[in-house]
């Protein structure tokens, strides 16, 4: 009988963990929801319709459906856009930081300590600290280029807004790596030299395996910090590189809690299925976790 | 030996410019605009009138230290609290049970959430026509929206803190739990054949375990909440406001002179939160001595 009251504790707090996903959920497809109605009485996909991800009552038709999502509404977009950077800044932080990973995980060196603080400092100096000072070095620079003639845009750009995505991306991928190679035995490598295998044989056969677990737990997190940043992209991007954080940030001043709700969905659809895939990776005791406390 | 070094020198290069360039220059840049340095408008001068002006000027030091007072308050309220309700919740969810596994993942379902998000979700919870809002009116607590508190947007940061309680909870909780599970409870049986209560066992055994693992979380919360900016600008209000937001306004005023202020909170929010780590890394380190 004691089981009872234990079951209703870890269900009330399980429903108040789930709180915000379920007010997503009632408000993205409330209709005329008046004030003490706690569940909507009349339910509606008008947010979605003004959203342009789901076609006019009437017109539901596969065509119809493909007609709007080629005519790329905003969210569509925003989608693509925070997908891309976010694939880039995954791809790009793992190639460099894997090398650095590597060094850090196997060898002792003199200045190992520097170095170790170097890359977690991103992770605690405050964002707001640098990136103020970074949007003012893009803009210097972006001036430099241009004098000299090479038509490179940082700031306000796709690529400038990727690039420093990388800060906030590189400690993580790097810790989680570097722990990856603490465990990791390079004899192996050795071995498969000593038998006259050329090095990306070495990298491809005998490297890439061993590491890929953790190299694929690294990249997710890489890609959920780069999905979430709204800071360093309004900064950066100066309004015109719209992610979906952007453009959550942009609708959260409307006041449109429909619209706004169906927005977030879209948003933390990928991230919960990051969190699933992920979550038998989370013992907490991995650097990794360190991941979603940027998030 | 020599080529060792080398061959790990080249090794870090990559992440050790990437993080140079964008991260350590432009601290130091912001640093240095924040002491008046700006050649684009001829000022090569250094000096510390921004700091002053910031901190102590008829026109700025109420929006400041109201401003500091409101950080620090939003950081130790978020961080306490999720603590105490993490260190329950884990505790709850260490035995075995039917749904554990279901329970453990609402449990870290805001882990991946992102802050700007869950703030959000906090408008939708927690304002005057919001859920709770609704749910109260539904047992007849309330009548009107006007009855229900302002918890969002409020002057004590209260929808700021709400926020970071839903997201944090999450994160120690993944700490605490882990640590809880790595170490069973067989410390805590001792204590219970010895004679110890309930709370004798949480306060001597459980706690004095978890503790180290919980003190760095806390720095990373405290230092996250005190620093950062999407939840405030969502869930503030004009005044007081929390340094973050301050200190961006201060940046995208059309007048560059406010800049040098921008710049010059920006640093004095880093500076804290280092002095903070600091302490926290000399009471670590005297601790470990003693023992």
């Amino acid at each position: 009988m004691r089981r009872i009251p234990f079951y209703a504790a870890v269900i009330a707090i399980s429903i108040a963990f789930l709180a915000p996903v379920i007010s997503f959920m009632i408000n993205a497809f409330a209709y005329r929801w008046f004030y003490p109605q706690l569940v909507p009485k009349e339910w509606s996909l008008q947010a979605w319709v003004r959203l342009k991800l789901i076609p006019r009552p009437g017109d539901r038709t596969f065509e119809s459906f493909i007609d709007l999502w080629t005519g790329v509404p905003d969210v569509i977009s925003a989608l693509w856009l925070s997908l891309a950077i976010g694939t880039l800044v995954t791809g790009t932080s793992v190639i460099i930081g894997l090398p650095a990973a590597r060094a850090l995980g196997l060898y002792r060196f003199r200045g190992k300590k520097i170095v170790e603080f170097m890359i977690i400092a991103p992770t605690i100096v405050p964002p707001i600290a640098f990136s103020l000072g970074l949007n003012i070095n893009f803009i210097r620079w972006d001036m430099a280029l241009m004098n000299a003639g090479i038509p490179i845009d940082l700031a306000g750009s796709v690529f400038g807004v990727s690039l420093v995505h990388l800060v906030p991306v590189m400690p993580y991928v790097v810790l989680t790596l570097s722990g990856v190679f603490a465990n990791y035995d390079a004899d192996y490598e050795a071995q498969a030299r000593s038998l006259g295998a050329p090095p990306w044989r070495i990298f491809w056969d005998v490297t890439l395996p061993a590491i890929l677990p953790g190299l694929f737990v690294a990249a997710l997190f890489a890609f959920l910090v780069s999905w979430s940043q709204y800071l360093l992209t309004f900064l950066i991007g100066q309004g015109r590189v719209v992610t979906l954080p952007a453009l959550l940030f942009s609708a959260a001043g409307s006041g449109n809690n429909a619209m706004i709700a169906a927005i977030s969905l879209v948003f933390i659809a990928p991230a919960i299925l990051i969190l699933l895939v992920t979550s038998r990776y989370l013992s907490g005791e991995s650097s990794a976790a360190g991941g979603f406390g940027r998030v | 030996m020599k080529w060792e070094r080398i061959r790990i020198a080249v090794m870090l290069a990559p992440t050790l410019l990437v993080i140079s360039i964008l991260f350590f220059g432009s601290l130091l840049y912001g640093f240095l605009q924040s002491l008046g340095y700006n050649p684009n408008i001829g000022a090569t001068d250094i000096n510390f009138d921004a700091y002053l002006r910031v901190m102590f000027s008829e026109e700025f030091s109420g929006r400041f230290w109201s401003g500091l007072t409101l950080s620090l308050w939003v950081a130790f309220c978020s961080t306490f609290v999720s603590a105490a309700i993490a260190i329950f919740v884990a505790l709850l969810l260490r035995r075995t049970f039917f749904g554990k596994k279901l329970a453990v993942f609402f449990f870290q379902l805001n882990l991946p959430i992102p802050h700007l998000v869950i703030a959000v979700g906090m408008i939708m919870l927690f304002s005057q026509s919001g859920l709770v809002s609704r749910m109260l009116g539904e047992l007849g607590l309330v009548t009107s929206p006007r009855d229900f508190p302002a918890l969002t947007k409020d002057a004590y940061g209260i929808g700021i803190i709400l926020a970071y309680i839903w997201k944090e909870v999450a994160f120690f909780g993944i700490i605490v739990l882990a640590i809880l599970q790595s170490l069973g409870e067989d410390y805590e049986a001792v204590a219970q054949s010895l004679g110890a209560n309930r709370w004798q066992r949480f306060r001597t055994v459980t706690l004095p375990l978890i503790m180290p693992g919980l003190m760095s979380a806390s720095i990373i919360v405290f230092a996250f909440t005190f620093g950062s900016y999407e939840v405030p600008r969502i869930l503030g209000v004009g005044y007081p406001k929390m340094l973050p937001v301050m200190s961006l306004d201060f940046f995208l005023n059309p007048d560059l002179n406010a800049r040098a202020e921008g710049m010059a909170l920006s640093m004095i929010i880093a500076f804290i939160v280092l002095v903070l780590i600091f302490i926290y890394m000399y009471i670590t380190a005297r601790t470990v001595r003693k023992d």
